[in-house]
């Protein structure tokens, strides 16, 4: 697992650096702060996420994986789980990187005494990415056209995620730090990942039997 | 499979009801006093889209049946709820964009929850067919379909909800569309073409039921006379071709 990660953490981190110049040239601006700083910050991760839920079971389906893991005497949600986590993981890694790129390149104000509540926005943003991500990427990797599929579900299924986080995220990236932090728009990012993660255990095993 | 059971009752009923409802729109419910007579493209529009709408979780209900049971008709059933919402989805959009245009000055506008979140759900959708044609093994291709209509039909509701919720942190309801404030002849015009446009969908679902069903029983009695030899190849397709 580790190994493959080596394939797509880089990947989907040099995306989202060049995403941040191109909008930097795009948008012809030097900074940004409030709702566009947060607009700019998910949508770049949430494309960026596409990249690593393509690749997600590109292994198992290739290398045969998957037969492996139906004859492995484990519960099919594990693998689920599993594989949810490492996206999961996945997105964190390249954050770590590309929040603080973010903050140098494009934000002005800097988000220095809002850290907690950002990342908890993330936190519960990348969890409802990865559920639905993992979903996707196992629906997308037995199709003939993986590449063109995954995007096209997975980004009106996100839409919510992108509402959510840069909503919770814009007065983060105020200058003032005037706005009060939305507390609501937690709780809906955290219905939106309870209710997927429930969807995706119920429906998951299906995507496995051969 | 017989799916042509009461089609022509079905059939009467939708054309009484579908020429009512337009009857009624155009000589018994008032003209708007704000919009005017474009205002009766309301009629068309919020019925077709409540049904659509209904229509695509009906696709997800049955794809959870088709899961449960292994049904493959189920699977058709799902296919065909999901292919006839689509495409009155392109027509709530289209008529959507012809009041905005009217009402609004505007042919999109992005302030109304309703609309956005719609066309949230319309692309969703639309991935639906490209999704089976990429999937050549049948039994798969039903299983597959049938995950991404009970995700997608669970995502309805809550989209909506996020949606709504974003816009209306700045922008109050000012439309409410099925509200309570609709006079008596306005709202029992709309509940006739609300009744007729559901109508309309069942019919024209159970039609293509049992066009699809034939076509499928045709091919398996050819089969049986002919052999495999004697069939040309299907072609691939997004529609299930077996029950």
């Amino acid at each position: 697992m580790e190994l493959r990660a080596f394939e797509s953490v880089p990947a989907m981190l040099m995306f989202s650096v060049s995403t941040f110049v191109l909008f930097h040239f795009g948008l012809d601006r030097g900074s940004l702060a409030g709702d566009l700083a947060a607009g700019v910050l998910w949508v770049t991760l949430l494309l960026a996420a596409v990249l690593g839920m393509n690749r997600l079971f590109v292994a198992e389906h290739e290398q045969g994986g998957f037969d492996g893991f139906l004859m492995a005497p484990v519960d099919r949600t594990a693998l689920f789980v599993a594989k949810a986590l490492v996206l999961f993981c996945f997105l964190v890694a390249v954050e770590l990187v590309a929040l603080p790129a973010f903050a140098v390149l494009l934000l002005e104000p800097g988000p220095g005494q809002a850290l907690p509540e950002l990342l908890a926005v993330v936190v519960l943003a990348d969890a409802g990415i990865a559920v639905v991500g993992t979903l996707i990427g196992a629906l997308g990797v037995q199709t003939r056209a993986r590449d063109l599929i995954v995007p096209l579900m997975a980004l009106p299924l996100l839409v919510p995620v992108v509402i959510a986080a840069s909503e919770a995220s814009a007065p983060l990236f105020e200058a003032g730090g005037a706005d009060p932090f939305p507390g609501r728009w937690l709780m809906v990012l955290a219905l939106y990942d309870a209710v997927f993660a429930l969807l995706a255990y119920a429906v998951f095993d299906f995507l496995l039997e051969e | 499979m017989t799916f042509g059971r009461g089609l022509r009752a079905l059939s009467i009923a939708s054309a009484v009801l579908i020429t009512g409802a337009f009857a009624l729109v155009f000589f018994y419910a008032p003209n708007d006093a704000d919009q005017g007579f474009i205002q009766k493209i309301f009629y068309v529009h919020v019925p077709l889209a409540i049904v659509a709408l209904c229509g695509f979780v009906a696709g997800g209900v049955f794809a959870i049946r088709h899961l449960r049971s292994g049904d493959r008709a189920d699977d058709l059933r799902s296919y065909v709820a999901i292919h006839i919402s689509l495409v009155l989805a392109v027509g709530v959009l289209i008529t959507g964009s012809i009041w905005a245009r009217a009402a609004w000055g505007h042919w999109w506008v992005w302030d109304e929850p309703t609309l956005v979140s719609f066309l949230i759900v319309f692309l969703l959708y639309a991935c639906y067919q490209p999704l089976r044609f990429s999937i050549e093994d049948p039994e798969r291709q039903a299983r597959y379909a049938s995950v991404f209509a009970i995700v997608a039909g669970a995502f309805v509701p809550l989209n909506f909800m996020a949606v709504r919720m974003a816009e209306s942190l700045t922008h109050p309801r000012v439309l409410s569309t099925t509200g309570g404030a609709m006079p008596g002849d306005m709202r029992l015009t709309f509940l006739v073409a609300l009744v007729g446009m559901a109508c309309l969908f069942v019919t024209l679902w159970k039609y293509e039921l049992a066009s699809k069903s034939a076509s499928i029983q045709l091919r398996s009695l050819k089969r049986r006379l002919a052999g495999d030899a004697g069939l040309a190849p299907l072609a691939r397709s997004a529609a299930p071709q077996e029950l």
